[in-house]
């Protein structure tokens, strides 16, 4: 048995502590290793995605302890791809803050890592409770992050994000709580053998445990009408606690693909598909109003933080068509959303740091000193993110939209993915110009934005370009994910039927 | 019992329901803190309730499910360090923002009244 399946979680683990043992001591001492950690996380993220290519799910069991029993981790193509978006989000993010938004004492570089843990951890989980654990590790990591950099604004917006995800907490404790009382189980494969086959008096509990998992789901995912603590936080976050966000909501998202598609999907007798129904109306309405949100911001990283929730609505609905080709879609457009925001958050901050007092308020103000060079790198963002070709968000878009199968679907799909790209090209036009043409006769002074730091954002930027013109084995390996996911009867033989391994007791017997 | 349990869950909930939808931090947190009492009453439940009997099988003729004991103590602890973290914040947003209502404002009825 390989231990590779548990690094993403014990290495960032052992590097928080380390680093935090090593809080004030010279920065050069913390970003190297810093770095070292996150270099080798993508180095082992990607060898768990090949690994996984193929179609073999990993079970790791903690402990030796025989599924259904013990806590395991699975490593299947969906885990491994969340992963790998997750590390390369964090190394990019890690890159732009050594360049100027890192202090000795302040930890950063911590609190990142163990961010890093619970996000992993969750993706990698398949205990419903050890679920819950990973979300309140990144979450208490998320909120000292959001607080990074003090200031009132932070503290308003970090109130409220820590608040209602305690209320969120509560919820999930309770879900948890119905289901193991029904099933008698937290692993999450043998809990769809017991839902499918449920008993009738059971079906009402389960039903309500799987309806109270999608709130929670929902609030973390940043689902209509539970997303109004997004905008503020994303918006006064620093520029990369506010990259690295980009990955939260895909938490949630990911959280209601595993369990609506594995507990609660097409085998899952009288409750299969149980969430797709709710989720169909929400998706659109979460896009729309995301839309809206984006043309009504007067700050630019406020519009950025809308365009997170229009991303969320696409993938919810993606999500909701339920098909491979939907999911595979789905997919696709979570990984470039994730790492196109996170670039957009990073280059927002290098252009208002360029704008004196304006800031990133989309009024008239002094000009942008290199508005060739940000103003260009914008408008290559915007493009990717509203999805132009020849970039990956028309790709991702192209391909959900050809997903839709009944002509229903294709009417409200079409009817209000392609309006809110209509809104989101005005919104961005809007800002663009007023930010880069519509200036005062002076350029403001402000030093030349770091090199570092922007070809961190440049290198973010081409992974759309990579995306794209890589479409084909990204897209081959989304397709077979999608297979994967949607079978879920793959997913519960390779828990149940793994084997422990026999005289480790003896000592040190490994793989 | 049954009625006992159930009726301390429903009372802790609902005042915990009704707290977390005051306007000021203290009360909020006083919400969420009898929220996460009902819900750990909850989970301790889930297994059963069976007095009197112990968590090891063979001992009696019943036993009692160890899982969400387990699991309880882990949400104890989990909620019990959230508290102190929100604890800390609303404090430090008391500081920062002057003020101790959620929006860092009074609301008009508040100035009026």
């Amino acid at each position: 048995m390989s231990h590779l399946a548990i690094a993403p979680v014990l290495i960032p683990l052992l590097t928080g502590i380390l680093l935090l043992l090593g809080t004030g001591r010279p920065l050069v001492i913390q970003r190297s290793i810093s770095f070292l950690s996150i270099l080798a996380q993508v180095a082992v993220a990607a060898a768990l995605i090949i690994g996984a290519a193929g179609g073999e799910i990993t079970v790791y069991a903690l402990g030796n302890w025989a599924p259904p029993f013990g806590i395991v981790l699975v490593v299947d193509r969906l885990s491994a791809l969340m992963v790998f978006t997750t590390v390369v989000l964090a190394f990019f993010s890690l890159w732009y803050a050594v360049r100027g938004n890192d202090t000795p004492a302040d930890s950063l570089h911590s609190v990142v890592h163990f961010l890093l843990m619970g996000v992993n951890g969750a993706f990698l989980t398949g205990d419903l409770f050890n679920l819950f654990v990973f979300f309140e590790v990144l979450l208490i990591a998320s909120y000292t992050l959001l607080l990074h950099g003090g200031g009132a604004a932070r503290i308003k917006s970090g109130l409220h994000y820590v608040l209602l995800n305690l209320a969120g907490s509560s919820l999930f404790l309770l879900a948890a709580a119905i289901l193991y009382g029904v099933t008698g189980t937290l692993n999450m494969a043998d809990m769809a053998v017991k839902v499918a086959n449920a008993t009738p008096e059971q079906t009402p509990l389960l039903t309500a445990g799987a309806l109270l998992l999608l709130v929670v789901f929902g609030l973390k995912a940043a689902m209509v009408p539970l997303y109004f603590w997004l905008p503020r936080a994303y918006a006064s976050a620093s520029a990369p606690v506010a990259a690295m966000f980009c990955i939260m909501t895909k938490i949630g998202l990911y959280a209601i693909i595993r369990v609506y598609s594995l507990v609660f999907g097409s085998e899952a007798g009288e409750l299969a598909n149980i969430a797709q129904p709710f989720l169909w109306p929400l998706a659109l309405i979460t896009l729309a109003l995301g839309a809206t949100g984006a043309l009504a911001a007067r700050e630019l990283r406020l519009q950025i933080a809308y365009l997170v929730v229009v991303s969320v609505g696409t993938l919810l609905a993606g999500i909701a068509l339920n098909n491979v080709q939907a999911l595979s879609a789905t997919l696709y457009y979570l990984v470039h959303s994730t790492w196109i925001c996170g670039a957009l958050f990073l280059l927002a901050d290098l252009i208002m740091r360029q704008r004196g007092a304006t800031a990133d308020r989309i009024i008239t103000g002094p000009a942008v000193r290199q508005a060739v060079k940000l103003g260009g790198l914008f408008f290559i963002a915007a493009a990717a993110i509203i999805g132009m070709p020849p970039l990956s968000g028309f790709v991702g878009k192209l391909m959900i939209l050809s997903a839709a199968q009944t002509d229903q679907q294709t009417f409200w799909l079409w009817a209000i993915l392609l309006l809110a790209s209509f809104v989101m090209i005005t919104a961005l036009s809007r800002s663009g110009s007023t930010l880069f043409w519509r200036t005062e006769n002076r350029v403001a002074k402000a030093d030349k934005a770091d090199r570092g730091a922007l070809l961190a954002v440049i290198s973010m930027l081409s992974l759309a370009l990579v995306l794209s013109v890589a479409g084909d084995p990204v897209v081959r390996f989304t397709e077979a994910l999608a297979q994967q996911t949607l079978t879920p009867s793959l997913y519960i033989d390779a828990v149940l039927s793994h084997e422990t391994l026999s005289g480790a007791h003896t000592g040190g017997a490994h793989d | 019992m049954e009625i006992l349990m159930a009726t301390v869950i429903a009372v802790l909930t609902s005042c915990g329901v009704y707290l977390l939808l005051r306007g000021r931090t203290f009360p909020i947190i006083l919400g969420l803190t009898l929220l996460t009492y009902g819900v750990n009453l909850f989970i301790f439940i889930s297994g059963r309730l069976n007095p009197g009997s112990s968590t090891i099988i063979g001992v009696g003729e019943q036993y009692a499910d160890p899982l969400p004991q387990a699991l309880v103590l882990t949400a104890i602890v989990i909620s019990f360090a959230m508290t102190a973290f929100v604890l800390v914040l609303a404090l430090r947003a008391r500081a920062e923002l002057g003020n101790d209502h959620v929006d860092g404002r009074n609301s008009v009825e508040d100035v009026k009244s």
